[in-house]
């Protein structure tokens, strides 16, 4: 996990949610490897997200990031874009669950929205980030950011791929 | 330990150490999906390889979303959902029977107080005012839920809201409930359970409070819990599907917050686009236009809502600019709202009454909007392109500022329609 991540910043405001990073208009798409097409399609200057997202990319958001719904596709159509983690200030209760349950990790990092809205970090800069320790460069401004570590439960959940894979390899040890 | 109710119910439902921030693994004692968010539960529970349900009469699959079927794509989701519950002989109820999950279970007796309830939909904190600890998860929690029994929760922090005071007669729970999302914004409880208290919380009517509880999720929060009271507990007595035991906060639990709000000169409320939080008195927003009205959702589509909208609309006319959306929230309603006339006095009006939906509500059928249009809606989101078009707009109300705004034409306070 000391692996250094790199790729580009895509960066939202606070309270974004979950009609705007997935929309309703598309809820009836089951296929999670079809949900990328439509990310942040109505957020407001990011419509070309979408087109335009590389593999290893970060989304960057401020506070209560996927507020709404419980919709489990705001969390399918990152992770199958390839977006390695979401970096956020906070983000919403059922959002977190659903990042966690599908192995997909959220770093909350402290100040990143006055850091956002102060220009600190923006679209297109050149992000390094290292999970293991939480560690954010943002090798474009110059400015580093921390994140949180997660909790020992949340994290065994992570690393075994999902909540499935986890509770299928505890019923196996059981045996 | 001197325990809130969210501490008191989780407490009842664990073996583990109850505190807020701890993780403790809970039974549950029911879970359900929609329509929505049925099919990825059930991708999930094949692929955890799980054969049956923890208790059949326990997991339920709700088909209100899209239903009745608006397209082949939700016939789809529908009949998957429908043959996953025929195969797990689990609780499924056709159109025509079924109603707005969090208006129907209620209703039939399914959640009740001291339980633990998931549902795969934010809204699944409405129950929090049955006395439940009600709370929203995603598909693959609630695929777990279903294979196991049980779940994780973290023990939320719970902040103490008091509503107080004698309110005017043009107040009802959606003011209450977004009066305090204005003064905390949507992230105020994030990841806390509310529990709301107070005397004007005491006379306030059950559906009232199902409206309070409803929109604790859109403060951020885990759910919205009442304490039952005699009110509380007959209804639940008279419905209930199995034996319950209620669960009560001590008087002396320890809150992380608490708060009181007075409601004597309250003024109606209304949510400007395209945040909850965005919460003004009615007559700050009057005289905006309004193209559409809806009336319904898990929100405000219970019987003494339409009651309410119907005293305003009595023997009046919807702006001839304007249209107006009924949704009964359940057929229970439905026909209640029928046998008191509440029909006649919508279709005089010149309204249009539905089947029980969701509906409009996330944008899915029954009253989608065009671009540059605004509707003014009962509901409880009105974030960007909620009810259709990125380009149109959704104001959150009660019944009876929605139904004067669709007399008026434009918001409205109820008071100037029945001066």
């Amino acid at each position: 996990m000391s692996e250094i991540l790199k790729g580009r910043a895509w960066v939202f405001g606070d309270d974004v949610d979950t009609d705007l990073i997935y929309h309703n208009k598309y809820l009836a798409e089951t296929d999670p490897k079809n949900m990328p097409q439509y990310a942040f399609e109505y957020y407001p200057g990011k419509e070309h997200f979408a087109k335009e997202v590389k593999p290893g990319d970060f989304v960057v958001a401020g506070k209560n990031f996927g507020c709404g719904s419980s919709r489990e596709h705001a969390v399918y159509c990152l992770k199958y874009a390839g977006i390695p983690v979401v970096l956020a200030e906070t983000c919403s209760r059922i959002y977190y669950r659903n990042a966690i349950n599908n192995g997909y990790p959220v770093l909350f990092v402290k100040g990143i929205s006055d850091a956002i809205k102060q220009g600190k970090i923006n679209d297109g800069d050149q992000l390094e980030v290292e999970l293991s320790t939480g560690t954010i460069k943002d090798v474009t401004s110059g400015h580093e950011f921390h994140g949180d570590a997660v909790s020992d439960l949340e994290n065994d959940i992570m690393q075994a791929g999902g909540l499935m894979e986890y509770l299928k390899a505890q019923a196996a040890a059981k045996k | 330990m001197a325990m809130t109710l969210a501490e008191a119910i989780i407490a009842k439902h664990t073996k583990d150490p109850v505190e807020a921030g701890s993780i403790c693994r809970v039974s549950v004692d029911f879970a359900f999906t929609n329509d929505i968010t049925g099919p990825p539960a059930i991708k999930e529970f094949r692929k955890m390889g799980a054969k049956k349900v923890f208790d059949p009469m326990r997991c339920a699959i709700l088909p209100d979303h899209f239903s009745p079927a608006k397209d082949i794509a939700s016939a789809e989701q529908i009949k998957e959902c429908r043959e996953f519950a025929y195969e797990q002989d689990m609780l499924f109820w056709e159109v025509g029977r079924v109603g707005v999950e969090h208006a129907f279970l209620p209703e039939n007796g399914l959640v009740l107080p001291g339980e633990i309830v998931l549902g795969a939909d934010s809204h699944t904190c409405t129950h929090g005012a049955m006395g439940a600890l009600a709370t929203g998860m995603g598909s693959t929690d609630l695929a777990a839920a279903w294979a196991l029994g049980e779940t994780w929760l973290r023990v939320p922090e719970t902040m103490k809201v008091s509503y107080e005071g004698i309110p005017s007669e043009w107040i009802c729970g959606k003011d209450m409930i977004l009066a305090l999302i204005g003064k905390i914004g949507v992230e105020g409880a994030r990841y806390m359970a509310l529990e709301f208290h107070g005397e004007a919380l005491g006379k306030l009517g059950l559906d009232d409070r199902f409206t309070l509880s409803n929109m604790a999720i859109e403060a951020g929060g885990k759910t919205g819990l009442i304490n039952p009271d005699e009110k509380l507990l007959q209804y639940a007595r008279e419905r209930k599907a199995r034996h319950f035991e209620p669960i009560f906060a001590d008087k002396d639990a320890v809150y992380a917050g608490s708060l009181t709000i007075d409601v004597t000169d309250m003024e109606p409320q209304v949510a400007m686009p395209h945040l909850p939080e965005n919460v003004k008195p009615v007559s700050e927003a009057a005289g905006t236009p309004v193209d559409q009205v809806f009336i319904g959702s898990c929100t405000n589509g219970r019987i003494s809502d339409l009651r309410s909208a119907a005293r305003i609309l009595k023997g009046k006319k919807v702006h001839k600019k304007t249209r107006l959306m009924v949704i009964p929230a359940s057929y229970e309603v439905y026909r209640q709202a029928m046998k008191e006339g509440l029909f006649d006095i919508f279709l005089d009006a010149g309204a249009a009454i539905s089947t029980p939906s969701c509906g409009p509500c996330l944008g899915g059928h029954l009253g989608i909007l065009a671009a540059g249009e605004r509707c003014i809606s009962t509901s409880n989101r009105n974030f960007v392109g909620r009810m259709g078009s990125p380009k149109s707009e959704v104001v959150l109300a009660g019944p009876m500022v929605a139904a004067a705004s669709a007399v008026a034409g434009h918001i409205c306070h109820p008071k100037e329609i029945m001066a």
